[in-house]
């Protein structure tokens, strides 16, 4: 599966049930310097919508809001360290956590990249 | 407030063409950050040298017969004990003991020059002019730029474009010629580097800043970079850690009323902060040291190990230089004293850390051999 987008600037990606979500190459640069991200814990569920973490950067703090919904089976502890790398590679190595998928149709409602481009765009306007 | 109402500086256009981010702030259009990003400035700042807009801010020069005393009616600061061409940091009081705004005055022969913030000068001229427009006349500079140039490598740099800079004493001010441009230079600043504030007309603004820029030690930092810098030096930002209703003693600026000041009636205020400095004020702000990795941010509680509320910070973030999270706040009295250890609820989760004394960062101000 392709890499969906959500409007507030979260990317997934998908293999079997398990969802990689992180922040996009847009967000991080709106963010500037990340300096701490905060991950949901494991084994909790989340919500498509909810705030399930934040990252911080020199400037200010802003929620990461998750584009799917199920249960968290990893977080990227290699961030704690290395925030930064939510910089040098937010769709690769900067990848915050895993989840379980319990509703894979709410992928269908999230941006293809063609779209995202499109919005953000828009935003920038 | 619209896109369309900011007010824009001389080096705004530079400031665009240079790729800045653009923020709102005290109603001006300011650059937050440029291509370099906010911990590189900041950075830079530690260890070369900055260029920093701050043309937002309030200019004014006061002349009178009686000025030195008409102003220090309305400020706790001893200016009649400063040296011609010396500069303090100095408080306007009110009634209560609150901080109307903090600033920074010179004496320029006869006359004072004066700079405010930005987010209070029209209500600080609009009071000095009040309260004592009958004895002075204040002439506010809206045709100034001010541009800062912060770091070890400010005076190298500055001196090559006129000598007599490097011989200047720290909080001094001084009328020099940059390439034939006229300006008022300061050496002080807001970043606990060494470096000089210069006032100069604003058609010329945006040559000096060319001129600066041309020198390999400097690049430009903004406004992110200059809350970084100015949080871990324990500097206090007019509006988040110092406001009308806390007071010079509260703010832990206790040197900033000078000793020939501590009067009754001296100034607006005076018999509160006396009162305070002998009986202590009931809370103070001190430096916080979050242990881990989250920041907290301005208006984070403070509790005590048993959970129950001391305090809240009132400027937070991370520190490039620190290398790691940092706050100011206020606190209870009981629990000032540096090292004390506290929590504090970021996002709903008892952090701990403790109380640390400021600055975070040595400052690093220039002192003169024979001084």
């Amino acid at each position: 599966m392709s890499m969906k987008f959500s409007e507030e600037h979260e990317w997934v990606i998908v293999e079997g049930d398990i969802a990689t979500v992180g922040i996009t190459d847009y967000a991080q640069k709106a963010l500037g310097d990340i300096v701490f991200v905060e991950s949901p814990d494991v084994g909790s569920e989340i919500n498509q919508g909810d705030e399930t973490g934040v990252v911080e950067s020199v400037k200010a703090a802003s929620d990461i809001i998750t584009p799917v919904s199920g249960e968290v089976v990893e977080i990227n502890g290699d961030l704690e360290a290395a925030p930064n790398t939510v910089n040098t590679d937010p769709t690769g190595d900067g990848w915050m956590f895993k989840v379980r998928l319990s509703d894979a149709e709410e992928l269908d409602g999230l941006m293809n990249d063609e779209e995202y481009k499109a919005h953000c765009e828009s935003v920038d306007e | 407030m619209t896109n369309a109402d900011l007010q824009f500086t001389p080096l705004h256009a530079l400031h665009r063409k240079l790729g800045a981010k653009m923020s709102a702030f005290a109603g001006y259009d300011m650059p937050v950050s440029y291509p370099l990003g906010i911990l590189k400035e900041h950075e830079h700042t530690r260890t070369a040298a900055s260029l920093f807009d701050v043309s937002h801010m309030g200019q004014a020069i006061i002349r009178g017969d009686n000025v030195v005393a008409a102003f220090e009616t309305l400020i706790s600061g001893d200016i009649e004990g400063l040296v011609s061409y010396g500069s303090r940091y100095t408080l306007l009081t009110n009634d209560q003991g609150g901080i109307r705004d903090d600033l920074m005055v010179s004496r320029l022969g006869k006359k004072l020059f004066v700079v405010v913030n930005a987010g209070c000068k029209a209500q600080d001229f609009a009071y000095i002019h009040e309260h004592i427009g009958d004895q002075v006349e204040i002439e506010v500079l809206t045709n100034m730029a001010l541009l800062a140039l912060q770091g070890p490598k400010a005076s190298e740099v500055l001196a090559r474009h006129v000598t007599t800079v490097q011989h200047m004493n720290f909080m001094s001010i001084a009328e020099l010629h940059i390439n034939n441009i006229q300006c008022l230079i300061t050496r002080s600043g807001y970043t606990g580097e060494d470096g000089y504030e210069i006032s100069l007309p604003a058609q010329d603004a945006e040559n000096l800043a060319q001129l600066l820029m041309g020198e390999d030690e400097v690049e430009f930092a903004g406004l992110g970079a200059r809350d970084s810098l100015r949080l871990e030096a324990g500097l206090c930002l007019h509006g988040s850690d110092i406001d009308p209703t806390t007071t010079p003693i509260e703010a832990s600026l206790t040197w900033v009323i000078g000793k020939s000041r501590r009067k009754e009636d001296a100034f607006p205020g005076a018999n509160i902060i006396i009162d305070q400095i002998a009986n202590r004020p009931s809370r103070k702000r001190v430096g916080i040291k979050p242990k881990g990795r989250a920041p907290a941010r301005a208006g984070t509680k403070i509790t005590n190990l048993e959970g129950n509320a001391i305090g809240v910070i009132t400027s937070g973030g991370f520190g490039p230089t620190f290398g790691g999270p940092l706050a100011m706040g206020y606190i209870n009295i009981e629990f000032f004293k540096p090292e004390t250890q506290v929590l504090l609820i970021i996002r709903g989760k008892a952090v701990p850390a403790q109380v640390i004394k400021l600055p975070f960062v040595p400052h690093n101000y220039f002192t003169s051999q024979k001084q």
